[in-house]
């Protein structure tokens, strides 16, 4: 490119600030139209969703209440239920997800790495329904009969965090979908950090050995905080994916509206909720009801991103300077 | 291939000029295997009429109903009188099966059928039948060896018919339910578990030891589920098949309302079996297309006779023929 041809007039100028101006409405088209669905997205939610907010108000988000038949709702369950889940995958997953990302951007060899990585992303593609199904038969039983009785039988008689493993526990619980959810967002992880990890310049690396750090410490210690924002980034797609995903969690997850201390509890999750019930429901006011629902997951969606973008910026800056 | 399109497209054009009618349907989808036969015999008989079906769930089907976005609906339960009054108007109920509930069990040691009353599925259901081994299960079922676990409930967490026609039975079995609970198609749980769909309902029940469930009697009977008898009206303890359902609706046949909107739960009669429920076709009671009129009206009359005979097949009871001449009344209705 730096070495093109000098302008020989304006009209092929004109003709590539042409071709500029049309790629830059086709993209700016494109750009907006995201925007413009989000924005939909909400304005229908908010109008489709007016009876419940005149009715509940803000107590819709404090109510634990969810009574079709006297038509009383309120969401707090649901957004309790979602947030344990999303949170226990991530707990469970990020360290699972990084570790192994980092072992194959830079420890592994090329060939096994390569290999990995192809399986990892099938991983990705593999529908939610299926994730469903290895709970319902595997981790559900797993977590019931091996996974449970040790848990509620030694941590739960721990002082503070006892309330967390209180039995009983029917293997369907907040555990299992932490657990299906984090099998779910690891592919993620990895495949987005260890991409992150690869672009980390090798300058880097070499300097840090240089200066007479162990390989590991110059992976720790230099590799992983450079493309942090990076992982950071991968952390708060396999969030997102956490957060909206249904038809494993409904499976697994128990479908109780009640808020539960104990990760060995049955829960709900909005989303589950939503799909479960959206169909066969009459009456408006509960069919406003859950789509008030879709707004609050929207609302909790949208929260947790910004945060994760502070975040993002934040320790961006924070690399920036060092 | 192109030319061969084009034919085609032409054809189907000129088909749908020579006075080719189309219907479309939306709502429950328990009936859906016998209305797609239903539809794709009676499109056989009559090449003119297509009768396409949605099966998006019975509270889709009131919702479009009501939209005016469908020539008919289908439900599971009957509609609600404000549900009624919205229809521009009116609509009619027309039931075509019907269904049952079964309870299922997973108790450790106990192979055999039990036999449950009333009292006992709604106690269970409300929480205050908390051990397998309570006199109220215990005294029907003598010989058996009950044990002193817990039980753990199982209900459905998608909202569901299913689940309506059981509420609905328990609402008659026990005045708490009726004041604390109520019916609908999904209700606040006093107790237990949610499973999506009949197979997550039993799946969890296979699962997990000392839980019961219930799910419809014809997923029990293809996937050779055992299931519990439950005490009927008179006081017989009835084990659900395609006859004691079908006895059911000629149970409540004298009373019979003439919209149809009526519920068969605890039904009288000694065979009868308690946990059953028609399924309805709604179809607005003024249609002003009379192409679409005779056909809809057509297809009503051969439900009711030779559509009848497909339901045994595919694990529906059939309506009694008391039911049946009722119907064939109201068909006159439609104008």
């Amino acid at each position: 490119m730096s070495a093109g041809p000098v302008p020989a007039s304006r009209s092929f100028s004109k003709r590539l600030l042409e071709g500029d101006q049309v790629a830059h409405a086709i993209t700016f088209v494109a750009a907006a139209s995201i925007l413009l669905i989000a924005t939909l997205l909400v304005i229908i939610l908010w109008d489709n969703s007016a009876l419940p907010r005149a009715k509940f108000g803000l107590s819709f988000f404090t109510g634990r209440d969810w009574d079709p038949v006297n038509e009383i709702f309120g969401a707090a369950p649901f957004v309790y239920g979602t947030l344990v889940t999303s949170a226990l995958s991530l707990v469970i997953g990020v360290p699972l997800g990084l570790g192994a990302a980092i072992f194959l951007a830079e420890l592994a060899p090329a060939k096994i790495s390569d290999a990995l990585t192809f399986v990892i992303e099938l991983l990705a593609a593999v529908p939610s329904v299926i994730y469903g199904l290895l709970g319902i038969f595997v981790v559900v039983p797993f977590v019931r009969t091996t996974l449970a009785p040790p848990l509620m039988h030694s941590l739960g008689a721990v002082p503070k965090v006892g309330f967390l493993f209180k039995g009983p526990c029917y293997g369907v619980s907040f555990l299992a979908a932490g657990l299906v959810l984090a099998i779910m967002i690891v592919p993620f992880i990895v495949s987005v950090s260890r991409e992150v990890l690869l672009a980390v310049p090798t300058d880097q690396r070499e300097a840090a050995l240089a200066l007479g750090s162990t390989r590991w410490e110059s992976t720790w210690k230099v590799v992983v905080p450079f493309a942090l924002p990076g992982v950071l980034g991968s952390v708060f797609l396999a969030m997102a994916r956490a957060l909206g995903e249904t038809m494993a969690v409904t499976m697994v997850v128990g479908n109780v509206p009640e808020i539960r201390t104990s990760l060995l509890a049955p829960g709900y999750s909005i989303a589950a909720v939503i799909a479960n019930e959206f169909t066969e429901a009459t009456g408006d006011m509960y069919v406003q009801s859950l789509i008030e629902l879709g707004l609050v997951l929207f609302l909790v969606t949208f929260i947790l991103n910004g945060l994760a973008r502070l975040l993002i910026l934040f320790t961006s800056r924070r690399g920036g300077s060092a | 291939m192109l030319v061969g399109a084009l034919c085609l497209a032409v054809a189907l054009a000129a088909a749908a000029q020579s006075g080719a009618i189309l219907l479309n349907g939306a709502g429950a989808t328990f009936p859906n295997p016998i209305y797609s036969k239903w539809f794709d015999v009676y499109k056989q008989k009559h090449p003119n009429i297509q009768i396409n079906y949605q099966s998006l769930g019975s509270g889709a089907g009131i919702r479009q109903v009501i939209a005016g976005t469908v020539d008919f609906g289908a439900s599971d339960g009957p509609m609600k009188d404000e549900q009624v009054s919205q229809v521009k108007g009116g609509v009619l109920h027309f039931p075509t099966v019907l269904g049952s509930v079964v309870p299922i069990y997973n108790v450790p040691g106990v192979t055999g059928e039990l036999n449950f009353t009333q009292a006992a599925l709604a106690g269970i259901y409300l929480g205050k039948i908390t051990k397998w081994n309570d006199s109220e299960i215990a005294k029907p079922n003598p010989g058996v060896k009950l044990p002193a676990d817990d039980i753990i409930v199982v209900h459905r967490a998608d909202g569901s018919g299913t689940t309506y026609i059981f509420v609905d039975f328990l609402c008659k079995a026990s005045k708490d339910w009726q004041t604390q609970v109520g019916r609908d198609v999904s209700v606040k749980w006093p107790v237990g578990l949610g499973g999506k769909g009949n197979e997550g309902v039993s799946g969890l029940v296979k699962q997990t030891p000392g839980s019961i469930g219930y799910v419809e009697l014809i997923y029990a009977l293809q996937n050779n589920l055992s299931y519990g008898r439950v005490q009927n009206h008179d006081g017989q303890f009835v084990k659900a098949d395609l006859n004691t359902t079908t006895a059911a609706a000629a149970g409540t046949a004298k009373g019979m309302p003439e919209d149809f909107r009526v519920s068969i739960t605890d039904a009288p009669g000694k065979s009868s079996y308690p946990i059953s429920s028609f399924t309805w076709l709604l179809i607005p009671t003024t249609i002003t297309d009379a192409a679409k009129r005779d056909a809809i009206k057509d297809f009503l009359k051969w439900m009711l006779v030779d559509g009848q005979s497909f339901t045994k097949d595919l694990g529906y009871a059939p309506l009694p023929t008391e039911v049946v001449k009722q119907e064939q009344k109201a068909i006159a209705k439609i104008h």
